[in-house]
Parts: C-alpha cells; sequence; structure tokens
C-alpha cells in the first residue's frame, strides 16, 4: 500500500499532523519507536502554553507560537483534553532588568498577546511567595497549562479512530528514495509513502540524516531538570511564574500543573547524548536559581524530579523545511520551547507546505469520547455513575482518588495502555505522594486481569521491564 | 443526611482496637471505613512474626495478629465496609466516602477517628540521581510483591535505609533465593531495631554500610547498577568514596511518614516534626470529636502499641462525646535530646493517666528522661541506652498532670 503520508514520531507535533490529517481523504501512519504516544521531549517539559511574546522578531517561533496558542483552547475542547488559562507572571527583579520588560511588553502587544505590566505589590498580593526583589512584572492573562502527553494521546486517538496506521516499537532504520516515492524501512517493517514528515523530536537529526545523507540542521541536546511538589503545596503559586528570559533560556520556573501539582525548574544543560537522569548538580542549580524568583519554598512537598531533553538549534529557531535534495520530506529540526505551545500551528505549516487546501476532506470524521474523571464530576452524576458500574466506586489509587473504573475505561481506549507507566500517563495512578507504592501492583493486577498475562510479566515501562518472577514461595 | 455515632476511618491494627474500645464505652452506632478489600491493614503483607509480645503474649504472625483483631470486631458485630475509601471529611464531621455498592455517601457523624496508617517515603523525596526505571521499590511495596501476590521483584537487591521494613525484606529476599548485596544507612547509627539487624542482616551475612548513602541509579529500562559513597558530618557525599554494585533492584526504607492528607485537608493543625496532627492525651486533634491514632498520627515500631493507643482514642471519642465547650489546654514541650513527644499537648485538668510517646534525636548512653511542671522534677527514668529507633512510652500520673501548667518533657546524657 502507498501511503500518502508517513510521520516519524508521535510526541506532540506528529500528533496534531496525525490528527489534521485524519481530515482528509488519503492513507496516513506514524512510526514512533518508544513504547507509547508521547515517550519522548513530549513526556518531560515544562507543560505551559506560552502566550508568544517572547520569541524575537521575524522568528519561525514568534509566528507558530503565537497562531498555536490561540488555536489550543478550542483543540482541547474537542478532543476532550485538559486546557486552563491560569496566566503568567514574568518577574523583573532588578532596575536594569524593567527595560526589558517594557520591550516585551511592546513585543507582545504588537503581536496582539494580551499583557501588562504590574508593580510589584499587586504581584506580591497576586503571589505572596515571590521573593522580596520583585519590582515589577508583565502579566500575561492567557498563558495556560496542559497535560502534554494527554493532549497528544487525545489527538492521536482521534487520528487513529479516523484510519490513521499507528506503528509502536517501530525505529525507523533506513529511508530509501524510489522514483516518485519513498520506503521508509523500520525494525519491523517496510512502509511506502509519497511524502515524509520527520517529526522525530530528539532523533531529527538521525532521520534528516538517513533522508537527506547528512541532516540539513544540527541539533544540540539540552536537559532541563525539575522537582514535583504534591498537591499541598498547591497554594504556594497559582500563576506560572517566570524570570526574564535570557539567551539561555526561559529560566527556572514555578509552573501549576493541570492537575494540584506545582513543578520547579527547569535548569538547561547541554549534553552530548540523550540522558533523562537526574543529578544532585542539576537539581541543586533549580533550587538556586529559584532564590531569586520565589521565596518559602516547600521543598518538604518535594514528592518527584524529573528531568527532559530538547532539541535546540537553529540559532534558537525551528527548522521547519521541506528537503532541498529530496522533494516531498518535511523536516521539523530544533523543536525546543516553544515547541508545545506552536505544536498545532507547526502542522498547519507544513500541512500548508503540501497544499493541504487542495486535498480532499473525509465527509465523515468520527469523534472520540470523553473521558469520565470521577473527582471532577458532579455528586449526582457520581452517584449514579457508580450504581451503574460500581467500579467506579472502588478507588485504586488513593492519593489522586482514580477509581478501578476510570482505569478499566483507559485500558478500553483507542490507543489502550500496555503498562504500568502507560496506565499512569492516562489516568494519573502514582502520579501522588506515595508515586505508586500502594496502587502500583493494584494497576498491574488489572493489566494482567484485562491482557490475560501472568502478573510477573507485566511491564512498568517498555520490553525489559517486566516486574519480576515469580516467587518459588 | 445520614447521622452516626463515629466513624473510623481505616480497618488495621489502630481503626479495629479504636472500634473495639468505643464499642466496650457503649457505642452502638459506628462504622469502620477501610479502602483495601480486607481488614487487617499492612500487618496482613507481614508475614514474619515478632508481633502481639506485649498484647498477647505471645509471638504472632502479622496475619494471625490482625485475624485477632478481625475476630473480635466480628463478634462486637462492628459494622464494617471494605473497598471504602474516604474522600474527604470537614470540620463540622461530614465524612465523604465511595465504596461500589454504597456509591458515593455522605454522612455526618458525631466523632470521627483517622487510622489510616502510614505510607513509605520515596525515592521521589530523597531526588536519587539516575533515570526513572524499573528496579525501585519502597521496602513495603517489595513485601507487598513477594508476600501478598508471590513476585519476586529482583535478583540483586541492594537496601538503601535500615529501617525495619527494610531489614525484614533483606532476609525475606535472601529466603526467596535472591542476593542482598548490601544495606547502606545514612546515618553513623542503624534505624531499625536491634533485634531486626542481627536476625535479618548479621545472621546472613548482609553488609551494613554506616554513613552512606546512594548517589547513583544506572540503566535504561531497569536498574542495573547503583553507586553508593560515604557521608560527610553534613550528609554530604565524599568524593572517592564510591563503591559500584551489580544491583537489579533498590529497595528504600527511608521512612514512613503519616497519613495525614484528610485531617491536612479539614484543617487540623499538624505537628512539623511527626507530621501527624497535634493531639491533646485522649488522641484528639485540634478539631474537636476528631480524633488520630496509630501510623496515621505518628509512626510506631510495635503494633502493640498502635493498639493500646488506638484505645485511647475509641474510648475518649465515646466518654467525650457529649462534652460542648473545649477544655483549656496545656501545652507538653520537647525538650533536649528528644525530638518530638505525642500527645503535644493535655488538658489543664487530665482526669486520667497519660502516656507520653516520644523518640530522641540520637543514640544516648546513659540517658536522663524528666518531666518537669512549674513546681519542678516530678518524674524521672534513666536509660543505658536510648535510640532513635525505639519509641518511648512513658506512664505518668494524673495527679502530677493536674492543674501544673505546661509540662516539659527533657532527655539529657549523664
Amino acid at each position: 500500500m502507498m501511503l500518502d503520508v508517513c510521520i516519524i514520531g508521535a510526541g506532540i507535533c506528529g500528533s496534531f499532523l496525525a490528527y489534521d490529517l485524519s481530515h482528509y481523504k488519503g492513507s496516513f501512519a506514524v512510526v514512533e519507536k518508544e513504547h507509547d504516544v508521547a515517550g519522548g521531549v513530549t513526556m518531560a517539559n515544562s507543560a505551559i502554553i506560552h502566550a508568544g511574546y517572547d520569541p524575537k522578531d521575524h522568528t519561525l517561533k514568534a509566528q507558530l507560537n503565537v497562531e498555536g496558542a490561540k488555536a489550543y483552547e478550542a483543540i482541547a475542547q474537542r478532543v476532550h483534553a485538559h486546557y486552563q488559562k491560569i496566566g503568567a507572571y514574568v518577574i523583573a527583579s532588578e532596575e536594569s532588568q524593567i527595560a526589558q520588560l517594557k520591550e516585551l511588553q511592546q513585543r507582545g502587544n504588537k503581536r496582539g498577546v494580551r499583557c501588562e505590566l504590574v508593580s510589584g505589590e499587586e504581584l506580591k498580593q497576586a503571589e505572596p511567595h515571590v521573593c522580596e526583589a520583585a519590582l515589577m512584572a508583565l502579566y500575561v492573562p492567557d498563558t495556560a497549562i496542559i497535560e502534554p502527553w494527554e493532549m497528544a494521546l487525545r489527538l492521536m486517538e482521534c487520528a487513529v479512530l479516523n484510519g490513521v496506521d499507528l506503528y509502536l516499537e517501530e525505529e525507523v532504520i533506513g529511508i530509501m528514495h524510489k522514483r516518485d516515492y519513498y520506503e521508509v524501512k523500520t525494525s519491523k517493517q517496510t512502509l511506502c509513502a509519497k511524502r515524509i514528515i520527520n517529526a522525530a523530536g530528539l532523533g531529527a537529526e538521525r532521520i534528516g540524516k538517513l533522508c537527506d545523507g547528512a541532516s540539513p540542521f544540527h541539533m544540540e541536546i539540552k536537559r532541563g531538570q525539575y522537582y514535583v511538589l504534591s498537591h499541598h503545596a498547591r497554594d504556594f503559586v497559582h500563576h506560572i511564574l517566570y524570570p526574564l528570559p535570557s539567551d539561555k533560556g526561559k529560566g527556572v520556573l514555578c509552573v501549576p500543573t493541570i492537575h494540584g501539582n506545582i513543578l520547579l525548574g527547569p535548569d538547561a544543560q547541554i549534553l552530548s547524548e540523550e540522558d533523562t537522569s537526574t543529578t544532585s548538580q542539576g537539581l541543586a542549580r533549580v533550587r538556586e536559581q529559584l532564590t531569586q524568583l520565589v521565596k518559602e519554598v516547600p521543598y518538604g512537598e518535594v514528592i518527584r524530579s524529573y528531568s527532559g531533553c530538547r532539541p535546540c538549534g537553529n540559532d534558537n529557531d525551528f527548522y521547519i523545511e521541506e528537503s532541498a535534495i529530496h522533494p516531498g520530506i518535511y523536516h521539523l529540526g530544533c523543536i525546543d520551547s516553544p515547541g508545545l505551545a506552536s505544536a498545532p500551528a507547526i502542522s498547519r505549516y507544513v500541512l500548508e507546505a503540501m497544499h493541504i487546501s487542495s486535498w480532499e476532506r473525509k465527509e465523515e470524521w468520527i469523534e472520540n469520547e470523553s473521558v469520565i474523571r470521577c473527582d471532577e464530576m458532579e455528586d449526582d452524576a457520581r452517584k449514579a455513575l457508580i450504581q451503574a458500574d460500581p467500579t467506579y466506586g472502588h478507588i485504586i489509587c488513593r492519593c489522586e482518588a482514580i477509581s478501578e473504573g476510570e482505569i478499566l475505561a483507559a485500558l478500553r481506549r483507542p490507543i489502550p495502555p500496555r503498562s504500568i507507566k502507560e496506565v499512569k500517563k492516562r489516568v494519573r495512578c502514582g502520579m501522588g505522594k506515595c508515586q505508586g507504592g500502594f496502587c502500583e501492583v493494584e494497576v498491574a493486577k488489572l493489566l494482567a486481569r484485562e491482557s490475560r498475562l501472568p502478573l510477573h510479566e507485566i511491564c512498568y515501562d517498555g520490553a525489559g521491564s517486566e516486574l519480576g518472577e515469580e516467587a518459588k514461595g | 443526611m445520614k447521622q452516626i455515632d463515629l466513624i473510623i476511618i481505616g480497618g488495621g491494627s489502630a481503626g479495629m482496637s479504636a472500634a473495639l474500645a468505643a464499642k466496650k464505652q457503649g457505642c452502638e452506632s459506628m462504622l469502620v471505613l477501610e479502602r483495601s478489600d480486607a481488614l487487617g491493614g499492612i500487618l496482613q503483607q507481614c508475614i514474619h512474626n515478632g508481633f502481639g509480645l506485649q498484647l498477647f503474649h505471645e509471638e504472632l504472625s502479622g496475619p494471625a495478629f490482625a485475624q485477632r483483631l478481625i475476630d473480635a470486631l466480628h463478634q462486637a458485630q462492628i459494622p464494617y465496609r471494605t473497598k471504602a475509601s474516604v474522600l474527604s471529611i470537614t470540620p463540622d464531621r461530614i465524612v465523604t466516602y465511595v465504596h461500589p455498592e454504597d456509591g458515593l455517601c455522605r454522612i455526618r457523624s458525631k466523632a470521627i477517628i483517622l487510622a489510616s496508617g502510614c505510607y513509605e517515603r520515596t525515592r521521589g523525596m530523597i531526588s536519587i540521581g539516575g533515570k526513572r526505571i524499573k528496579g525501585v521499590y519502597t521496602a513495603g511495596s517489595a513485601q507487598r510483591y513477594l508476600n501478598m501476590e508471590n513476585i519476586l521483584v529482583g535478583r540483586r537487591v541492594f537496601i538503601l535505609g535500615s529501617g525495619d521494613i527494610g531489614l525484614i525484606m533483606a532476609r525475606r529476599m535472601r529466603l526467596e533465593g535472591a542476593e542482598v548485596l548490601g544495606v547502606a544507612e545514612l546515618m553513623p547509627y542503624s534505624n531499625g531495631l536491634t533485634r531486626n539487624i542481627v536476625q535479618c542482616l548479621e545472621d546472613f551475612d548482609i553488609p551494613l554500610y554506616l554513613s552512606h548513602t546512594v548517589i547513583d541509579i544506572q540503566g535504561d529500562t531497569r536498574v542495573e547498577g547503583i553507586t553508593i559513597a560515604q557521608v560527610d558530618e553534613n550528609k554530604q557525599p565524599i568524593p572517592g568514596s564510591e563503591k559500584h554494585f551489580a544491583a537489579d533492584t533498590l529497595l528504600l526504607s527511608v521512612g514512613l511518614i503519616p497519613e495525614e492528607t484528610l485531617l491536612q485537608e479539614a484543617g487540623v493543625v499538624l505537628d512539623p516534626k511527626t507530621k501527624g496532627a497535634k493531639v491533646n492525651a485522649h488522641m484528639e486533634t485540634s478539631i474537636p470529636h476528631v480524633y488520630a491514632c496509630g501510623n496515621a498520627l505518628h509512626v510506631h515500631d510495635l503494633v502493640d502499641d498502635v493498639c493500646m493507643e488506638a484505645r485511647v482514642a475509641g474510648a475518649s471519642a465515646i466518654k467525650d462525646m457529649e462534652k460542648k465547650t473545649e477544655e483549656a489546654c496545656t501545652e507538653v514541650i520537647a525538650e533536649g535530646e528528644i525530638s518530638y513527644v505525642v500527645p503535644q499537648h493535655i488538658t489543664t485538668h487530665e482526669k486520667e493517666d497519660v502516656i507520653f510517646s516520644f523518640r530522641v534525636k540520637r543514640p544516648l548512653h546513659h540517658a536522663l528522661i524528666t518531666f518537669e511542671n512549674k513546681t519542678g522534677v516530678f518524674q524521672q527514668i534513666r536509660k543505658k541506652v536510648l535510640l532513635p529507633s525505639q519509641m518511648q512510652r512513658i506512664l505518668c500520673k494524673k495527679e502530677a498532670l493536674d492543674g501544673h501548667g505546661a509540662i516539659w518533657v527533657k532527655v539529657r546524657e549523664e
């Protein structure tokens, strides 16, 4: 079968592309080397939809960030993903920074991004934990938060429901140019495609090399480390707090999450290869830099730390180009921040380059089902739900109050979780303060029951992470 | 809304003991809510023996100890629900819980006892470096996998922390055929009971590395090795002291924390040291008629102590039910080498003897424990050795407590 488009990578960009393409007639596939959708860069970042005042003028980042951020709310609603416009403060704590703050405001206003300057007093009233030195802030009401992997999953499940093939755990190992199509050789099969979109995140340079011999762009890997605070610290900050951005990036932030945690981070470190380890030095940098942003940080409420790697380069702009050598191959390189916020616009930008407006749209398109979240329901609705299906009255994850019913429902969605971590990504079991200490085994038992596998063969993550072996007794 | 006299949250040793004590006081309208699918709490996975020496004067396994309480609960016809998770409690004592058959329920209760146990400190809380991969478990969850589900989570095990569960699991994994490469303890002394050090490590030649911690975890999809290092007096790793172990599993036994979420969200005043509620001698929290006991209040070493403390809570909840006004309180102050004392305050006119529970901050030799009020020392005890891992429980007579104001509990070396 000849694919019209083969997307390499099931991160946030690949998911938006698959979602958008699924509205058109044609044959599309997504190839992903990881065990699950959103397993790389999309899994570990700051989870912010930046409003778009920050990128420099005349960059792709500026254009696509503003467009992307504006598109998110509607699409999140359509695919049943969380989205909260909580607003942000960019904080200046030295006189010399105020000019830069005003420059950001002008840049924002010019792009139609709402932002206003507020005094230090006003800021401290809204956010009592900002550091004493805070002098002035730029308030950006439209900055929003999402759960990035949830967004990618919802988009991708819509794509799958509408005929896009998703191949997980398949690494692309070769790309051959045929007369008027390409052969994409994966670790499991060979696909033929008229067009290829290289949305491979950290692997984009490698794929670029496979396509063109030498990658047309070069990327550096930047790792950022974070702390996660428990729900008990949910009142520490109510908006996203940024220091003034610098050449090195957006700095160390405080970010409330969709589910009432707070992220602190990231530091920034250039690595020679991908490595999502955390280090004591990296986390020390987070703590040190935070002193310039906030005070009385409740480190006693830290429940986890993590790190994420981002592909950066191209003089701090996205590299989104059709291959100069092989027409029909589109590279998405250097998609670091604000890649998440820009993703809807990145997808459109690429599809426009493919002249998508001349393609034929499907007459019918199937929507995905909404997701039942017991803790977001009104009492009466929840009572009725438990009466209809008692598994919704059986709590499995005590920290996040997730019921058996919610886990079973996740197991029956179009892209079902196959491991403990994938259940956690979808329903939050194990994201609380006990970090799965109590519920992991219960989740594993449900996975075993539903997949008819013996319990010890259930994986924590991908292959090779089986729980253990049966004890001899 | 349904009304009831007493709701007990948690059907483990504390919850069941509190329920039995309340029944003894004549309570006819109560409900025990247990979130898992059976009564007994954490005891059900503690299949080793050593439980019940004080309470039953014999050595029982965890499940056998639990069964005695379960039998007594059945005999007393105390109503309970399993698979019932409490979502919230309010200061006016409305309990919201969910249950597969009951659905979402709200009940107004005259008294509430929180006996929901504790949870284990995790890797995330102590920020060990490396990737988030399979093979790092809290000792209690590895115990659950092995003793309840018959799954051995690894073959080459290293253990961080010398808390009792870690020590018990060192022996348990060894008996199941795993190799236990060692136990590292951050402090210069062990945090487990002496009998566990002897019976679980020394008897099996498992090395204990004091003043060491895990500084790195290697591996891509699962643990392939760990690195430990010696720490200085500020608990910072000393460069050059690293040791590598080809472990496939790291078990953490780095502390237990009272399950305090429900109380905290209801607005109960917590003790930053115990991380549980501040209580009076009746185990009553800062919200009248809301009690806490067992590991949900502060972490105990022995289940016997849990049960005795819970009995106080259960009996008081009924005796004090009609109490309308709050009694005046006086503070209990921990001084010297003590890390905390429970109760944190007593009523000004204490009508009953009070057991004070406390731990010392570090191992002490020839320790002197004194209880003082404004008139001076009214009780003192000498101990040859006092260890942080051994909770002390000392009874003071009501005569010494009644009407004399604040109490100082002091410990020092002589």
